[in-house]
């Protein structure tokens, strides 16, 4: 094992990370604020890697498809929030995780209906791929090395959002005490809309940034969704600074559970069984991360009360 | 029990699939058959969710791991009887198996005793936080499986042959049939007994209001845990059945698709309804076939209809039936 390779790794684990933060952050709002259980999340991560895809094989302009997905995956949420969820925030859990199910069927299938079985791949522009070697001589991809800016910058500016701006100010209202806020005066409806539309179009940009390094393809939300559950939960619902540390958190240990446990394994073990043993545990890892994390705070480690 | 209209339902879903498998038999129409096994399965999988669901309000998203594992002590014992070796062979010998007989008592007892080991941590939390710690053991044991060389790993375990029941040639669609439907009754009535002691009147009360259960001397954790423990060992049962079914277990059965289809069936029929998870699954598989029929995108108009199930229809399907009074969970 050598030094670099375990500063690439933990470079892939933040880019990782703060891919997760963009996914993690719409999901922990939204279930903040609305209370709402939304499996439908991955579809719009979906939706904004094939609008990027789509869009970008159109018009051969990466930089508009990556706008596209913004627009597309917003715009889905906005409908999908006035057609169907905004029926959903006074129903139990239950039925939410129902209809959002069901959502996904809908995505799911719309998608495979206008775009086939078969994944799309995207190519980055010139001028973003290749790698820069960092200082002490690591070379490393430079797309990678933008996602990891890209979402801190989003990261910082939603940290800024919810806690200085006047949107932010009744969002965090709406977390605490919803009733309070439309006696207020304020449009709690307007409101959920955009929380809504603003974690879709999150959700859609890192669709299509995921999308740029892997295959944009049917069913590529629900993995992601499910790891984004894990993080909001490690941090503890409705708090995006726990999104944030829980993405990284979930991030690089998952990125170096993989690296190291059969290195580590490896050293009493002979090499075949060593990965084994050690790249079944490193997929567990991070569950295992979480179901500590609850079993000594049961909500999160930012969590005020469920 | 008086003749209510929810009884009459019950008692129409329950003879009609009977009644259907046995249409399918005369008419010699071995996959309908195996549909209604199909259903038969996976409403006592249904049924195992519902006691901790529905009327304990332990919304568990994690019963694909009692249905995996049910499913995996079927196929690994299997897979041993046929190879001729030995599950373990320390502290004693275990030889692998291929009867019935012997597969459930494993398989119930090693998924009671997993949904034993997950309830102990899970249940120290609750609301969505309980809903994702148990989705999380799921997902542990589902990647487990698929990264564990033993049994097959991401490819699966098939077992060839149905295991045996004595007297019976489980090959036959329609004697499997048979064997998942008494096991369906049987777990119908089981839950009927369990919702209806004290220790459903318990769990029910804890569902409802854990501080004044407490005040009257019941612990609610272990009112919960126990709850919880009987309806992983009936979901497990649900899963060996299913691998005998398919003759083949795979990492699938861990997946939280497999959570989420199950709780679809018991939300679909009626959250807290005894016959809920069967009328649920009756219609989902029903619908899934109808619907495949008609056209390669079936699952967007069952997407759209379970929509308008859950957007429309308080109660599920019995709660319809029965004009609507919508049981609250």
């Amino acid at each position: 094992m050598t030094f670099t390779l375990l500063i690439e790794q933990i470079l892939n684990g933040l880019q990782f990370g703060v891919m997760l933060f963009l996914m993690a952050s719409g999901l922990t709002l939204v279930f903040g604020v609305m209370g709402l259980i939304n499996l439908a999340h991955g579809s719009l991560y979906m939706v904004g890697a094939f609008a990027c895809a789509a869009v970008a094989t159109a018009t051969g302009s990466y930089w508009l498809g990556l706008a596209a997905s913004l627009v597309f995956a917003a715009l889905a949420g906005v409908l999908v929030e006035l057609a169907i969820i905004r029926k959903l925030y006074t129903r139990g859990h239950l039925d939410q995780v129902l209809a959002t199910f069901a959502l996904i069927l809908v995505f799911s299938e719309g998608t495979r209906w206008l775009f086939g079985s078969f994944p799309l791949y995207l190519n980055v522009p010139e001028i973003l791929s290749g790698a820069v070697v960092l200082p002490g001589g690591i070379q490393y991809s430079l797309f990678r090395l933008l996602i990891i800016a890209v979402g801190f910058a989003i990261a910082g500016g939603l940290l800024a959002l919810i806690h200085k701006t006047r949107i932010g100010i009744q969002i965090r209202a709406g977390e605490s005490d919803r009733e309070m806020i439309s006696a207020l005066g304020v449009d709690i409806n307007k409101l959920y809309t955009i929380v809504f539309a603003l974690g879709a179009a999150l959700a859609g940009f890192a669709g299509a940034l995921v999308g740029s390094i892997q295959s944009v393809q049917v069913g590529m939300g629900e993995p992601v969704l499910i790891l984004a559950f894990v993080v909001i939960v490690i941090g503890g619902i409705g708090s995006i600074k726990g999104a944030l540390v829980g993405s990284i958190l979930v991030g690089v240990v998952d990125t170096l559970g993989r690296f190291l446990l059969p290195i580590l394994f490896g050293a009493f073990m002979d090499p075949s069984s060593a990965t084994a043993v050690g790249s079944a545990l490193a997929s567990m890892l991070i569950y295992m991360v979480m179901a500590g994390v609850l079993f000594f705070r049961p909500t999160g480690l930012f969590g005020l009360n469920a | 029990m008086t003749l209510t209209r929810e009884t009459a339902i019950n008692a129409v879903l329950f003879v009609g699939l009977l009644i259907a498998a046995l249409i399918a038999y005369l008419l010699d129409e071995p996959f309908i058959i195996t549909m209604a096994t199909k259903v038969a399965i996976f409403s006592i999988a249904g049924i195992g969710l519902n006691l901790a669901l529905g009327y304990g309000g332990l919304v568990s998203f994690g019963h694909a791991a009692f249905f995996g594992f049910g499913g995996y002590v079927a196929g690994i014992l299997a897979n041993h009887a046929l190879n001729n070796t030995l599950v373990f062979s320390w502290p004693i010998e275990m030889a692998g198996t291929n009867s019935m007989l012997m597969i459930w008592p494993v398989a119930i007892f090693l998924s009671a005793l997993v949904a034993l080991l997950i309830g102990v941590l899970s249940l120290r939390t609750s609301g969505v936080y309980f809903i994702m710690i148990t989705l999380a053991f799921a997902q542990m044991i589902y990647y487990f499986a698929i990264s564990w060389p033993a049994y097959g790993g991401e490819d699966g375990l098939p077992t060839y042959i149905r295991n045996s029941f004595p007297g019976l040639n489980t090959l036959n669609p329609i004697e499997f049939f048979l064997i998942c439907f008494v096991w369906l009754g049987v777990s119908l009535m089981l839950c009927s007994a369990i919702v209806h002691s004290r220790f459903g009147l318990a769990l029910q009360g804890t569902r409802q209001n854990e501080q004044r259960v407490t005040s009257v001397g019941i612990d609610p954790f272990r009112v919960k845990l126990v709850a919880f423990v009987i309806s992983g060992g009936i979901t497990g049962l649900a899963g060996t059945l299913y691998t005998d079914l398919n003759r083949f277990v795979s990492p699938s059965v861990f997946s939280w698709q497999t959570s989420g289809e199950i709780m679809v069936f018991v939300i679909l029929g009626g959250v807290a309804r005894l016959f809920g998870p069967l009328a649920g699954a009756a219609l989902f598989i029903t619908m899934e076939f109808t619907l495949g029929g008609m056209t390669e995108h079936w699952q967007l108009w069952l997407g759209l209809l379970l929509l308008f199930v859950v957007l429309y229809t308080p109660g599920g399907l019995i709660g319809v039936l029965t004009s609507g009074r919508g049981k609250d969970v």
